[in-house]
């Protein structure tokens, strides 16, 4: 253990613990509890501090920096309301596994369990959504728990990590000590792979005629890529990529399948269906992916390799496990793999069958603005180089099917809670972090709303994002799911005649704003957002209100029951 | 099935609530729970009853080693182990039927806690199938209350 022998009040401490764990941003709200912590945070320069204007928006703004450049995001909040105000942001992190650190104020100690002014148990209500959580009863203990904290969230499976800080513990003094290494007798992940399993699944891959890798989120945060494109090269193993997965292996290679699931490709579903080995990595047989688990890859043998032994055997039994990390276990297969690649012609053109049968396409006959041409456009535009952010519902899916990812860390999108409202704090979030990539947020009308408070923290900071509204004034998503199952009865999703004038409301935050309602506009709109960098920039794509997403596989659906419907362009309404 | 489960945590703040919690949030069954300090201070040990196919006693033994603060897991059901339960239950006492109920007590191998006028407060150890038994039977003598610990369990030595 390392002393600095300074004695340092708790807010201090605090301060330099973050110092120590190498934070550069600070997304944070005062309060109360937290008055001392600020006092501290005044004079601070070499951490910076961004004032967001509701705590929820913080979480959100961590988690886009900690997608964007892997580092853990790091949340300030005081306690009682803005405590429970990062819930939401906490459980978006926790169900897609992005690293946060967050600090919430607490009343004093001899308070707590009082009903006292701004008191929550929030180690309480967050300790479901927390990987793990913390109260601190001594400041003695307070260096420590931080650097439990960020080991935390960012070792192994990674996660948002809460510490809880009573308002006595910011003010007491003791002399810090810095642990240079971290012991947690119940947390040991299992990293490297056992060299069995990965033999194994060598050999299940040298006999295999129709393999596929199914590539989730973990290969990401595992920045493995590299090895996962060296493997499928090698070897000539088609990808499909969950949606937390796009962007790791790059889009557009011809090994590449884009998306399975629910909205994934046609090709990329059926081949699911006809492989006859799957090899898992770093994904979750999550439901939207699986649809009816009887019926998914019925005749494969399947292969999961993921750090968390709890993903196993969870929601799919599996052929072979691997519990490990991703790069570790698709380094180990490159080693043992024979170098010399198989002959998978047959079925690599039966995929390409499928991609002809029923590609990706969209209706452009009648010059109407569709998000499907906005989205390809950007892609276009930026050669898939952005760091694309987006929010819940079908513009997310369409962000999966036309825009191209190339790289990883590309796409930045709340997938297992599905948050609506995370989209523009994610957005700003992922731009402190990243500032030689353009990074572009695709966003709903309803979502848009629903943080929109954050536009006048990219406003002050001159965030130079680029905001494209997809405007279609419904609920889109729930409006598609009116449509196809429930009887047509648009209850409560219709907002046209309720939702502002987003030019106008972008425009009195101080946010550029333009409105396009036509491709040729559409083309240009973008065009100038995109070489506009003095701050955030808006765009309004007014589009068409009841355009749907395909393919589509109904929830708890085979891949047989594909809706391919609309798909054709000439059967769209 | 059922399993005994015994579980090491770090003994501290929001251990036993972390485990609670987690049977709660992923829908596991939990017949009992029992908990208290090892021979380590700093370690309590948690005796877990439950029901389920592999399946799902392999997810709900993962998920107890996910925690943080659970130090080891193991699963005592298809292990040499010994089990026990503590019940503590008030009778009706009536003068005529006294006599049975202190032949039952001697039968379970009980003992008198505590006796009044009216009532009469027994214990007994046993297995959780034993105790089950016990309600059973003195259920006829009219219980007026009774508290379980649920059961706690270990490994038999070597």
């Amino acid at each position: 253990m390392h002393s600095s022998g300074k004695t340092l009040n708790g807010s201090e401490i605090f301060i330099e613990c973050l110092r120590r764990e190498d934070v550069d941003y600070i997304f944070g709200y005062p309060g109360g509890s937290l008055l001392k912590v600020y006092e501290t945070l005044y004079d601070v320069n070499d951490i910076e501090h961004i004032l967001v204007r509701h705590e929820q928006g913080a979480t959100h703004m961590a988690e886009g920096y900690a997608r964007a450049t892997g580092k853990p995001g790091v949340v300030l909040v005081t306690s009682g309301p803005g405590a429970t105000n990062t819930v939401t942001g906490i459980a978006n992190a926790y169900m897609d596994s992005s690293p946060m650190v967050v600090f919430t104020g607490q009343v004093p100690s001899a308070l707590i369990g009082n009903d006292a002014f701004q008191e929550a148990d929030i180690v309480g209500i967050t300790r479901p959504i927390t990987k793990h959580n913390f109260l601190v009863k001594d400041v003695k203990e307070l260096a420590m728990t931080i650097r439990k904290a960020f080991y935390l969230a960012t070792t192994g499976r990674q996660g948002p990590v809460l510490v809880d800080m009573p308002k006595d513990i910011l003010n007491a003094s003791c002399t810090m000590d810095w642990p240079e290494t971290v012991e947690i007798r119940g947390f040991k992940p299992t990293i490297k792979c056992h060299i069995n399993q990965v033999e194994k699944a060598a050999q299940k891959i040298a006999q295999a005629k129709r393999p596929l890798l199914y590539i989730g989120g973990g290969v990401i945060s595992a920045e493995a890529s590299e090895e996962l494109r060296a493997l499928a090269i090698q070897q000539n193993i088609p990808v499909t990529m969950t949606l937390q997965g796009l962007g790791a292996f790059p889009g557009n290679h011809p090994l590449s399948m884009g998306m399975l699931g629910m909205h994934g490709t046609y090709w990329a579903n059926q081949a699911v269906n006809r492989c006859d080995l799957l090899i898992a990595v770093g994904a979750r047989f999550d439901d939207r992916v699986t649809g009816k688990i009887d019926t998914f890859a019925p005749q494969a043998y399947k292969i999961h390799n993921d750090i968390d032994p709890t993903n196993v055997d969870k929601n799919i039994q599996v052929d072979l496990p691997v519990v490990g990390d991703a790069k570790n276990f698709l380094a180990a297969l490159l080693d043992v793999m024979p170098g010399t690649q198989e002959n998978r012609d047959p079925w690599l053109a039966e995929i390409n069958a499928w991609r002809e049968q029923c590609p990706l396409s969209y209706s452009s006959e009648d010059n109407a603005l569709r998000t499907e041409f906005v989205i390809e456009e950007v892609s276009k535009q930026t050669k898939g180089n952005a760091v694309v952010v987006t929010d819940v519902g079908q513009h997310q899916m369409w962000t999966s099917q036309f825009y191209t990812f190339i790289n990883p860390r590309s796409i930045i999108t709340s997938g297992g809670l599905g948050t609506m409202g995370y989209g523009l704090p994610a957005a700003i979030g992922a731009a402190f972090g990243i500032k030689d990539r353009p990074v572009v947020l695709f966003c709903g009308d309803g979502g848009f709303m629903m943080n929109i408070q954050e536009l006048v923290t990219a406003v002050h900071h001159k965030i130079p994002i680029k905001i494209f509204l997809i405007n279609n004034s419904f609920l889109g998503m729930v409006r598609q799911w009116q449509e196809l199952f429930h009887q047509e009865k648009y209850s409560f999703t219709d907002l046209g005649s309720s939702n502002p004038d987003f030019v106008k409301v972008a425009e009195a935050f101080g946010c550029k704003a333009l409105m396009a309602d036509n491709p040729d506009g559409a083309k240009e709109a973008i065009k100038l957002a995109l070489a506009w960098n003095d701050g955030p920039i808006l765009v309004d794509f007014r589009v068409v209100k009841k355009d749907m997403v395909f393919p589509m596989v109904p929830a708890g659906g085979s891949i047989s029951d594909m809706l391919l419907a609309r798909l054709n362009p000439k059967t769209m309404v | 099935m059922k399993h005994i489960i015994s579980v090491l945590v770090e003994n501290k703040f929001g251990s036993l609530n972390q485990v609670a919690a987690m049977f709660s949030a992923r829908g596991f069954n939990l017949e009992s729970i029992s908990i208290g300090e090892t021979e380590d201070r700093e370690i309590s040990r948690m005796t877990i009853v439950t029901r389920g196919d592999d399946q799902i006693i392999s997810q709900v033994l993962k998920q107890l080693n996910r925690l943080v603060d659970t130090i080891k897991v193991i699963d005592l059901t298809r292990q040499p182990h010994v089990e026990r339960e503590l019940l503590l239950m008030t009778l009706k006492l009536t003068k005529t039927q006294q006599h049975e109920i202190f032949e039952l007590i001697n039968v379970f191998k009980g003992k008198v806690v505590d006796i009044k006028q009216k009532s009469i407060t027994i214990e007994v150890i046993g297995s959780p199938d034993k105790i089950n038994t016990t309600i059973d039977i003195f259920r006829v003598y009219g219980i007026k209350e009774l508290a379980r610990s649920g059961a706690v369990a270990i490994h038999r030595g070597e």
